[in-house]
């Protein structure tokens, strides 16, 4: 029932101890937490968290094991996960088996026991930072150092190994607006939404061309999800900027969102702990209303009410974070174009910002 | 959209006394409505008729109205006060009901009141079952298959249709009063029946069982944007069928997965929207089915209640306070989260640690009841612990209970565990069915291997739960091996000790139960425990799982390795709070806490509160300037007193709990504030106090002790029978017994040596017919100042809780009272008590008789304190701070010029089987409170306040024993010159007849029909005046009482009350019931105190 040792190492030097049932690691990665109470699958498979340690604040985990239903990739994606306790025995009637054994089939390495709280707040008071997950009894030197080699997250292009490498999904037909999406690292259930709001889909890679995607006759342009710094990916910038700025309606998820705020000039600032979780409060500012949010991400689009998306006079600000006041939600003054920061297709998460969907259709005429 | 300017002045409607399903939870909801209402500017006016609650303080309101909760009462209040708006959602189904009633019967319509915070189609949508069986249609949401019927015959017809078991389930009652499951047709009709009846509008749903399905609660928060959040889930242990009240509750929720949750999460936020609930909070039930994973919407409550209080206090999310801010117009991102202060209130809490709810049950007391949990409540408080881990958490609320076991363990014997025999198959006969003890069952089996799947398919208690709790079993048995393996080599290395130790403490083990494993005392395991430096951390309650900085210090303690709290200052001083609820100690004490922590916070100190019931008032994290929510064991308090370094801890106001605690924190070199734990021993043993009161000349009842039954029968041979028998050490009266002679003190002895082992059981004299009284004093150690006498309205023998009393006494001569004024003030000054003292007296043929001497805080100081307007726990708090009673302007014995009544309040309704028949064991759970300028008035409204009116009129049935009835005759005259019809038994009639007061007779039970209960039940009685008849017609005078409390016929059982009652009927008659605030109540006192001064 006892794990070996094992801990989590930052790089300012701090660790903190744990155990570990199955051997992998050590694993580097952006040690971040994410508050999120359910959808342990859903985190751990989505495509933004490759190059990152999970810290699940949430202090018991694998509870209800995991199913087929909740892959949000095709694997699970984080480079490990850390957590209070991982539960021995799930139960679940759509369970096709326990957490800790899908981690450990896929090399994941999970270290259990950890005063996660003691993390989260050292992550809170000093930002998220490179770490790693390692098995005995505490690091050693050559560990340390390491670490200190290891990529930091800030200027990485993590979007184009996390996407899909060829093109799938609809070629023609139906009835719905063909929306040509960018895959950066697409959680599935955005592709479910977009049907569901009756659109045809075809999932392109990041890298394509504006030539190659015109041809494909979209109706609207669709920019997704993915980890790393949008910063470092100038080429699919370039990209947007022509296609969204030719009048294509489009839509931008997360990092979609960094990428329309690049594409009209603004620019995006690295967050010292991030946003995660399922409780977030953004206030569309068109409406009034609230809405909690699903939210994952290290970057945000710079600018305020005030000043509006900095170096974008072209581009509005719709949404608003209540908790510290950053850009939630853009949309383009005069172009069919608009992106939220969080994540409108939940899975984890509320499903308050579901209209956004329906918002895009109405947007490409459907 | 920020606050309405519009309203100035706002009725807030309390919930009345506390009883099964509406408890001390109305008290946090109702003070933190009424502080938010203030702090915006407006008018607050306050309606309860429970003095025993922090609301009622006059401080809370600007107008406090102890009057009864009822429409035809509240609507004088309305009258006078003119309120722009009425809050109906903080006063749990009474303030709900009360408020329908107002609007149906036009009253808010005449008086141009509003109602704020849910309207009046959200509560009737939300209450009748039929309508919002519909709404959910209209919503696409499904409901348990059922109809709403009116009749048996309907009822058996909807049967036919959805099958037995059969959930039962009348419309606008309170904690499934009079709901429940059949499984049969007869049980169905038996249930059916009592349900039209506990029904106020005689409607009762019947429901497609989903008995076994996993029970989830969401606690939702919308505002008059149309923003809506979810404060927490919860998630039950024990599956439908048990009500929510008794079930093993987790927050947050823990077995279901995202997408399940989302699911969960969007119907409760479509339902809040089509009930119409505008600005405020409800909550909603669902079941889920665990083979399908199908969801059902179980019901929806449009108000806060017991289940918001657990979640505001398992978040750190207030959601009674937050509530009352949307009701008059904020929006949730307007106001501020109060635990951050820089996040606002739109967002939806999340938890880094698990909350375990456990109900505290109280069948010792009533062991006529059927102990079958079932859709109606039947707890009487609760206890909630937090861990870092279910596990933890789990353990911590098993010791946090005070049911004498330090954590999950099973009892000393199989009775303890509802357990005939040890077989396995009788265990898993037992844990099918629900019971308080279901749980101790299990682990019982677990125990004994009985495979997880095995107890899964008994209790269908979700597995993931089983096999945590397996995993403690394993635990035990890992530590039991490798303790003792150490053991034979000489004893483990520290560093194997302290890491065995740690394992199980991460577990929430306690210090005792793993004593108990290794065959060690608690005290020998404690300071291995700490001399190996393992001790808990304090973490914080903080509503967003470490994300933001949190400014409130709402603690927990956790074996993890990071400890977040601070000792602040040399200026500390903790307050041990009063634990679960329980009937003999219940919110009067926790009103007593929070006056203190205030009180000491005024006079400059720093206050940190431990309890662990969240019911409270006292756990807010803002009436305090720290908060542990912790149980409330030496292990627990301990640690606390390690960290914060108090300059001293506050055991008086928490009633027993605390004082548990005194001997074991003072040997320990804790600080104790205020009179002395030798002091507080000197009174609480039998020996002592007998050579004290000697001593001081007070005159005792002949007493004496026995440890065996042959030692008490020659000690009530030499006082003589009657002799009044209890164990040592209880409050409550728990096995307390009036016995006449020595076979039924052969029958009782063991009961009473059985709750106290080890302890002698006290013996008395029992006098009879005597007068009982109450002294509330308070003494700074040099001075002592009476605070108010009582008298009780039932004779000796009937437990002080459960009497009604009256203040001043009505029936006690001047100088009897001067006498036990002057006996007082020589107990506290020769004990040396610092804060508050309780003395009751007897008085029989004229002699003062003193009873026992509580140096602590009282059950009736806060009826004293709301009588007089002079706050006894306030002062006595500042007097164990080191003032003096001269300095804080406290001189003379306070006298009011008016009349309060206190009467008690009872649970037979929902203990079907239970004799209404009252004794030295304390069965009520709540108080009510009557105040007027005469003793009939002031009877009236507290009769009025517990059973809902009296008659003015009709019919009265009288059936007394022989020595009743010289004393019946005169109050039988009074009723008939007042032109009511006595009814009575033949023997009874008879007597009356020959004494001139006209009687018909009826039948007796057993003569024929039609008898007194035919009667009862045709409606032809309006007022029941029985006393005991004797054994040969037990049952009937059983069948009798049962028959009015089911109809709802006010009743008396005592000769003392039946004259109040006859008083308080003529004062009704004479004159219409005026209702005035408290604020003018002591106002008068002031004037009358000053000018007796003058």
């Amino acid at each position: 029932m006892n794990g070996r040792p094992a801990f989590v190492l930052l790089e300012d030097g701090t660790w903190y101890s744990g155990t570990t049932t199955h051997e992998a690691g050590p694993a580097f990665g952006e040690v971040v937490f994410t508050t999120n109470l359910t959808g342990y699958q859903e985190t751990f498979t989505d495509p933004s968290y490759i190059g990152q340690i999970v810290v699940m604040t949430a202090p018991m985990i694998g509870n209800y094991g995991i199913n087929n239903g909740d892959m949000e990739s095709e694997r699970p994606q984080v480079a490990g996960v850390v957590v209070r306790e991982l539960a021995r025995k799930h139960s679940n009637w759509r369970a096709t088996g326990s957490l800790s054994g899908w981690l450990a089939e896929a090399g994941i390495p999970v270290i259990e026991g950890v005063d996660t709280r003691r993390l989260t707040r050292h992550i809170r008071e000093r930002g998220a930072m490179r770490g790693l997950i390692g098995a005995g009894a505490g690091p050693t030197p050559e560990l340390k150092a390491e670490l200190l080699r290891s990529p930091s997250m800030e200027g990485l292009d993590l979007a184009s190994k996390a996407g899909t490498r060829e093109p799938y999904g609809e070629t023609g037909g139906g009835k719905g607006p063909h929306v040509v999406a960018i895959d950066f690292g697409m959680k599935r259930n955005i592709v479910r939404m977009l049907a569901l709001a009756g659109c045809r889909v075809t999932v392109v890679p990041c890298d394509t061309t504006p030539e190659a995607i015109r041809a494909r006759k979209p109706d609207g342009l669709f920019l997704s999800n993915g980890p790393g710094d949008p910063g470092a990916l100038g080429y699919a910038i370039s990209n947007i900027r022509e296609l969204a700025g030719a009048g294509l309606p489009t839509f931008g998820i997360c990092l979609g969102h960094q990428l329309l705020g690049w594409a009209f000039g603004g620019h995006t600032v690295k967050m010292p702990y991030g946003h995660r979780g399922g409780n977030h409060p953004v206030k569309d500012l068109l409406s009034g209303r609230v809405l909690i949010t699903s939210q994952n991400h290290g970057f945000a689009v710079a600018g305020s009410t005030t000043d509006g998306v900095l170096g974008g006079p072209d581009l509005e600000v719709t949404h608003l974070n209540l908790n510290d006041g950053t850009v939630e939600g853009i949309r383009h003054k005069s172009l069919p174009v608009f992106a939220v920061q969080y994540h409108p297709e939940a899975a984890p998460g509320p499903h308050d910002a579901f209209p956004h969907f329906q918002q895009f259709m109405d947007l490409m005429g459907a | 959209m920020p606050k309405r300017t519009d309203l100035r002045s706002i009725l807030l409607i309390g919930s009345g006394p506390i009883v099964i399903g509406q408890g001390a939870e109305f008290d946090y909801s109702g003070t933190q409505a009424a502080r938010a209402l203030r702090e915006e500017g407006y008018r607050v006016i306050l309606v309860n008729s429970n003095p025993a609650t922090i609301m009622t303080d006059p401080e809370v309101a600007d107008r406090t109205y102890i009057e009864p909760v009822t429409a035809e009462w509240v609507e004088k209040i309305i009258a006078k006060e003119r309120p722009d708006a009425l809050l109906p959602t903080m006063g749990g189904q009474t303030g709900l009901n009360v408020a329908m009633e107002l609007y149906r019967t036009g009253v808010l319509e005449k008086y141009g009141v509003e109602l704020i915070g849910a309207n009046e189609r959200a509560i009737r949508v939300a209450e009748d079952r039929d309508e919002f069986a519909k709404a959910m249609r209209r919503i696409g949401l499904a409901t348990p298959e059922g109809t709403t019927v009116t009749s048996v015959e309907e009822g058996l017809a909807g049967v036919e249709r959805t099958g037995y078991p059969a959930i039962l389930r009348p419309s606008f009652t309170l904690g499934g009063t009079g709901g429940g499951i059949a499984y049969n047709r007869e049980e169905f009709e038996a249930m059916l029946r009592r349900g039209l009846e506990a029904s106020p509008v005689g409607s009762v749903l019947v429901e497609r069982s989903i008995i076994g399905w996993k029970e989830f609660e969401l606690e939702l928060m919308r505002d008059g944007a149309d923003n809506v959040v979810i404060v927490c889930s919860i998630e039950n242990i024990d599956p439908m069928g048990v009500h929510t009240g008794d079930s093993v509750t987790v927050a947050p929720a823990m077995t279901l997965s995202d997408r399940e949750y989302q699911v969960m999460r969007d119907a409760a936020c479509k339902i809040i929207r089509e009930v119409g609930v505008e600005a405020g909070g409800c909550n909603v039930q669902f079941a889920v089915d665990p083979e399908t994973g199908e969801q059902l919407v179980i019901e929806m409550n449009p108000r806060v209640s017991r289940s918001s209080a657990l979640a505001s206090k398992a978040t750190g999310f207030p959601i009674a306070r937050i509530g009352t801010k949307v009701a008059v117009g904020y929006r949730l991102d307007e106001l501020p989260n109060d635990i951050t202060r820089t996040t606002p209130a739109s967002f939806e809490p999340v938890l880094d640690y698990v909350v375990v709810k456990i109900p505290r049950f109280a069948f010792e007391k009533f062991p006529a009841a059927d102990p079958g949990l079932t859709t109606q409540m039947k707890s009487v408080g609760e206890v909630m612990a937090i861990g870092r881990t279910f596990k933890e958490a789990f353990q911590k609320g098993f010791r946090g209970l005070e049911i004498g076991r330090s954590g999950w363990v099973v009892g000393e014997t199989l009775a303890d565990d509802r357990l005939e025999d040890g077989a396995i198959e009788s265990i898993l006969a037992a844990i099918r069915k629900p019971t308080p003890e279901r749980l101790f069952q299990v682990k019982r089996a677990l125990l004994r291997d009985v495979p997880v799947e095995t107890i899964a398919d008994r209790t269908r208690i979700d597995p993931w739960f089983l096999h945590q709790l397996a995993e403690l079993v394993e635990a035990e048995r890992e530590f039991g091996r490798e303790w003792s393996t150490g053991r034979s080599n000489g004893g483990p290395a520290d560093g194997v000790e302290r890491a065995l130790i740690d394992r199980m403490k991460r577990m929430g083990f306690s210090d005792r139960q793993l004593a108990d494993l290794a065959g060690i005392t608690e005290t020998e395991m404690r300071h291995r425990r700490q001399a190996l430096g393992l001790r808990p951390g304090f973490k914080m309650v903080d509503t967003c799982a470490g994300e933001f900085p949190s400014k409130t210090p709402y603690l927990y303690s956790s074996y993890d390795e990071e400890n977040e709290a601070e000792a602040k200052g040399d200026k500390t001083v903790i307050i041990l709070g009063s634990g679960p609820n329980r009937i003999g100690q219940g919110v009067e004490f926790d009103y007593c806490c929070v006056r203190a922590a205030m009180a000491f916070r005024e006079a400059g100190f720093r206050t940190v509160m431990v309890n662990s019931n969240p019911e409270t008032v006292s756990t807010d994290f803002d009436m305090s300037d720290g908060l542990y929510f912790e149980p409330l064991t030496l292990e627990d308090v301990l640690e606390i007193v390690h960290l914060e370094k108090p300059l001293g801890v506050v055991v008086q106001f928490g009633g027993q709990t605390p004082l548990r605690l005194a001997r074991g924190l003072e040997a320990e070199g804790v600080p104790i504030l205020g009179t002395s734990p030798e002091a507080i021993d000197a009174a609480e043993d039998r020996g002592r106090f007998e050579l004290l009161a000697r001593e001081l000349g007070v005159e005792q009842p002949r007493n004496g002790t026995a440890l065996t039954l042959d030692d008490a029968l020659a000690v009530a041979t030499e006082i003589g029978y009657p002799v009044l028998i209890r164990p040592s050490y209880v409050l409550g009266g728990r096995a307390m017994q009036i016995v006449y002679d020595a076979e039924s003190l052969a029958e009782f002895f063991g009961a009473a040596m059985r709750v106290a082992p080890g302890h002698p059981v006290l013996i008395d004299q029992f006098l009879e017919d005597a007068f009982e009284a109450d002294v509330d004093a308070i003494a700074d150690g040099q001075r002592c100042v009476i605070g108010g006498v009582m008298q009780h309205i039932e004779d000796a023998g009937i437990h002080s809780g459960d009497s009604a009393c009256v203040m001043p006494p009505y029936l006690i001569t001047e100088d009897q009272v001067a006498e036990m004024k002057e006996h007082t003030r020589r107990f506290a000054l020769k004990l040396g008590v610092v804060g508050l003292m309780n003395v009751q007296y007897a008085v029989k043929n004229g002699r003062v008789y003193v009873l026992e001497v509580n140096p602590r805080a009282s059950r009736t100081i806060p009826f004293v304190s709301k009588t007089t307007g002079v706050p006894l726990a306030s002062l006595a708090a500042r007097v164990m701070g080191g003032e003096t009673l001269e300095s804080l302007g406290v001189a003379e014995d306070v006298a009011h010029p008016y009349v309060s009544v206190k009467e008690a309040v009872f649970p037979f309704s929902k203990f079907p089987g239970v004799d209404l028949l009252l004794g030295p064991e304390m069965r009520s759970t709540g108080e009510v409170m009557g105040i007027a300028d005469s003793f009939g008035m002031a009877f009236a409204k507290a009769q009025i306040s517990v059973d809902g009116s009296l008659p003015l009129g009709g019919s009265i049935f009288v059936t007394v024993n022989d020595t009743d009835k010289p004393a019946v005759v005169a109050i039988a005259r009074r009723f008939h010159e007042m032109g009511f019809r006595i009814k009575a038994t033949e023997g009874t009639a008879r007597y009356l007849r020959a004494r001139g007061v006209p009687a018909d007779r009826v039948l007796k039970v057993h003569e024929g029909r039609p008898n007194p209960v035919d009667l009862i039940v045709s409606g032809q009685i309006q007022l029941l005046l029985n006393t005991p008849l004797g054994k040969l017609t037990k049952r009937d005078d059983y069948i009798l009482r049962r028959a009015a409390l089911q109809h709802r016929v006010p009743y008396t059982t005592t000769m003392t009350a039946a004259a109040a009652a006859c008083d308080a009927i003529i004062a009704l008659r004479s004159r219409t019931g005026e209702v005035r605030p408290l604020q003018e109540w002591h106002e008068m006192t002031r004037a009358f105190m000053a000018e007796s001064k003058a």
